[in-house]
């Protein structure tokens, strides 16, 4: 392979611009230090724990309906209504209040200043309230468990009519709390969002060209650009249903008669929430998707030691996937009665989706390619991922045709399909980057074993679990059905083989769930007494793993910010001393560059 | 287009080792905060333009009588945008009086305004137009609240920037302020004859 020249006159460098050095806020307590932070890491690690002990309490109610459907009234607590509250709650948390505040909050917080050299966020102060909105959310939607009626039972999609109505759990206060936090949690997002854009857009290092960034960061704002347009429309649908639940309006109310009595309202179109609501709710399939595919470029590439194929092609395909994910939303609606020639453009412009992720993939596979690999564990998850994603993008294809959703829609396959796709490849993606940047947050490594572990059977459980669902579904089985079983004890309305694979993928989601113990107490165990790691344990090249201090002190760098002189995938660059360069490396000496 | 020069550059060849002065943008960072922001509330009232549109075509629709007094309360929002983009020129040329004389005018309008627009909801409220009664009273109710509320959010920006000034600081240093309320006005302005003129072609 021909070797680029890359000798430069002494007129190709540009004299370095001064940045403006930024005024820190140095807090004094340790309040200050440590509760209202407004330190980037601090928030990071704020969100990120908030989200994962809420993303727990999802994770035990999943086990609670697999109990259920598995062993049908084992546990008595499991009425219908419970179990469509643990329906609703398990959905909604895990989209919004962990993965959405995991990658955006957590990662974005921690990864954006980090990454493109900067000291901080550019309005530390917005962004902590914008962690304190988002914690008042969260105790909002737990409040709703303690409110007469418990939380809302409407499904995570919180369709008009049913979600206000009574009969519905949750129907008073449930619904009414949930609707309220999530506007908190728009609100405490568009703050934490509007901070990340501007970051990225404002607060480079030197050198640090748009093209320069490590993948994780574009992929990252790109989500949040899709999240500060879409956000509004699920604020937008939220604030006229509580409207129509308290003050009686009908903006999505039909005339309607509930358990016997007309009600007052008339004339609402509940398909114009569900407009609204996949308006938000599909471009939120590539809020928690795209930080993944930008996370999973960067642990592949450096795992890997070999620079990620095609740079340009997947900052490209991130734009675009972004960009297209505006017009695919009614593909969530085929089953609401639309116009043939409606449903037609969405199943086209859903199908067109396909092209770009492709893309990704194939760059990803030729990443691998005769790359130096390094089997550790966030290369196992990034591996994981892609192997889960490339599944659940399958059977989107086949979600994405009318003719074929239809039958589908409301069955088990459904189900399994969103799991794979924005689900557990994303979960897997987070699962590596915590694997991968553990040693910078807290200077220590996890332990690989446990890792390791963790890693093999979440992996294989995942399949276990959700590969018979498919075959459940393409059965007929509907989903959110609280019971496949008749009073006699047997299977109903399903064959005693379906029930058979329920108890299996119960038993799988037990082993998988069990799992994840093994990794919070790796967590825990291992920031005490891991083995230390060091400034750069994996031999990366971005700039959070050239700082001065691991972990890394307020301000970030030292007392000057790094010069960015190259791309972040300089690895195995043929004749260089070490299989790699980081970006804040200059040509010349050990580069094997001219200088 | 520069954004297209920037995306089809090639980070791995030309520019190796070698470090340009591209670090974000020319703009200050308030006015990119600003912009951002705008996106984000032209998304919100796109969005319930939209709404609006779609709901406006079921049979239960009645068009709302239009107040006379909103004509008025558009007026004066008008004239609030003008004496703030006012106070904007005079901070351009350093002049502290016209900035403090276009900023409380501008303010005190802003606020007249808003209690135009209670006045408002008071009359219809009066001749029987609650927000429950029919999907179009629904929609202006909630339009001209969260325009409001855009608004008074603004009025903490405007607050922030006029305490500042009669503390005496520097008009080179509130400047900028003076400069983004007065776009964020204008563009509120904007957003308000956009859904006035939905309400009076409805």
């Amino acid at each position: 392979m021909a070797l680029t020249d890359v000798t430069h006159d002494a007129q190709d460098f540009v004299p370095a611009v001064e940045v403006e050095e930024v005024e820190l806020y140095h807090p004094k307590t340790w309040l200050g230090k440590y509760v209202f932070s407004q330190d980037a890491k601090i928030i990071a690690l704020q969100y990120s724990i908030t989200a994962m002990a809420v993303g727990l309490l999802a994770l035990v109610l999943s086990l609670l309906m697999r109990i259920q459907l598995a062993w049908p009234g084992a546990l008595s607590f499991i009425t219908p209504d419970a179990y469509i509250q643990f329906v609703t709650m398990h959905g909604m948390i895990m989209v919004i209040y962990l993965l959405t505040a995991l990658f955006l909050g957590g990662f974005g917080n921690y990864l954006i200043p980090l990454m493109l050299g900067a000291r901080d966020m550019v309005f530390p102060y917005v962004n902590m309230i914008s962690y304190w909105v988002y914690l008042f959310a969260v105790l909002l939607l737990l409040a709703s468990f303690f409110t007469p009626g418990g939380p809302t039972g409407s499904g995570w999609t919180l369709y008009p009519p049913q979600a206000i109505l009574p009969g519905t759990p949750g129907s008073g206060w449930g619904i009414t709390l949930m609707v309220i936090s999530l506007v908190f949690f728009v609100i405490g997002f568009t703050m934490g969002g509007l901070n990340y854009v501007v970051t990225v857009l404002q607060a480079r290092t030197r050198g640090m060209t748009l093209m320069r960034m490590p993948l994780t960061i574009w992929a990252i704002f790109t989500a949040t650009v899709l999240a500060l347009l879409a956000f509004p429309a699920l604020l937008v649908s939220c604030i006229m249903m509580s409207l129509d639940n308290l003050l009686g309006t009908s903006y999505f109310m039909p005339a309607i008669v509930s358990l016997g009595q007309q009600l007052d309202y008339s004339g609402g179109s509940p398909v114009l929430f569900q407009h609204l609501f996949w308006f938000f709710g599909h471009p939120e399939v590539y809020i928690v998707a795209l930080p993944a595919f930008g996370i999973v470029s960067d642990l592949l590439s450096v795992h890997a030691r070999k620079n990620i194929f095609g740079y340009r092609l997947m900052v490209w395909a991130i734009v675009v996937i972004g960009g297209l994910s505006f017009v695919v939303w009614a593909h969530h609606m085929y089953v609401s009665g639309m116009n043939p020639y409606f449903g037609f453009f969405f199943a086209t412009t859903t199908l067109i989706i396909a092209v770009p992720t492709a893309i990704k993939v194939y760059n990803w596979v030729l990443t691998l390619w005769r790359g130096n690999i390094r089997l550790t564990v966030p290369m196992l998850y990034a591996i994981g991922f892609v192997f889960t994603f490339i599944n659940g993008g399958l059977t989107g294809i086949f979600l994405g045709n009318v003719i074929v959703d239809v039958p589908l829609s409301d069955t088990y396959f459904v189900v399994a399909h969103f799991h794979m796709v924005m689900a557990v490849s994303p979960i897997l993606a987070v699962f590596g980057a915590v694997y991968h940047w553990y040693p910078k947050i807290t200077g220590r490594m996890l332990n690989e074993g446990l890792g390791r572990f963790h890693f093999w059977v979440t992996f294989v459980g995942l399949y276990c679990l959700y590969y018979p669902m498919h075959y459940l579904g393409i059965l007929g089985v509907p989903r959110r059905y609280f019971s496949n079983v008749g009073p006699n004890g047997l299977p109903d309305f399903i064959p005693d083989s379906a029930q058979f694979v329920n108890i299996w993928i119960t038993i799988a989601a037990i082993c998988v769930a069990s799992s994840q113990l093994v990794f919070l107490y790796n967590l825990f165990a291992s920031a005490t007494r891991g083995k230390p790691a060091g400034g750069n344990p994996w031999g990366a090249t971005t700039l959070e793993w050239q700082t001065t201090n691991t972990p890394p002190t307020h301000g970030n760098f030292g007392k000057e910010l790094p010069s960015v002189y190259r791309w972040a995938y300089d690895y195995s660059v043929p004749g260089a001393e070490e299989d790699f360069i980081p970006q804040n490396v200059p040509a010349g000496k050990n580069t094997g560059q001219a200088s | 287009m520069s954004i297209f020069r920037t995306l089809s550059t090639k980070p791995w060849i030309a520019e190796r080792g070698y470090v340009s002065d591209s670090h974000g943008f020319r703009l200050p960072t308030a006015k990119v905060f600003l912009s951002v922001f705008l996106g984000v509330v032209t998304a919100l009232f796109g969005l319930l333009t939209a709404a609006y549109f779609i709901r406006m075509a079921y049979a239960d629709w009645q068009a709302l009588p239009v107040p006379a007094l909103l004509w008025l309360n558009t007026a004066i929002l008008i004239l609030s945008s003008v004496t703030l983009q006012w106070a904007r020129v005079a901070a351009s040329r350093e002049q502290a009086d016209g900035v403090r004389r276009g900023l409380l005018a501008g303010g005190a309008l802003a606020f007249a305004f808003l209690v135009g627009q209670l006045l408002v909801w008071r009359q219809l409220g009066s001749l029987g137009y609650f927000v429950d009664s029919n999907p179009s009273n629904s929609f202006f109710y909630l339009i001209t609240g969260l325009h409001g509320l855009h608004l008074l959010g603004g009025l903490v920006a405007w607050f922030r920037a006029s305490v500042r000034l009669w503390r005496g600081a520097e008009v080179a240093k509130i400047r900028m302020s003076v400069e983004l309320c007065a776009v964020y006005w204008h563009f509120l302005l904007l957003v308000w004859l956009v859904m006035f003129g939905l309400l009076l072609v409805t």
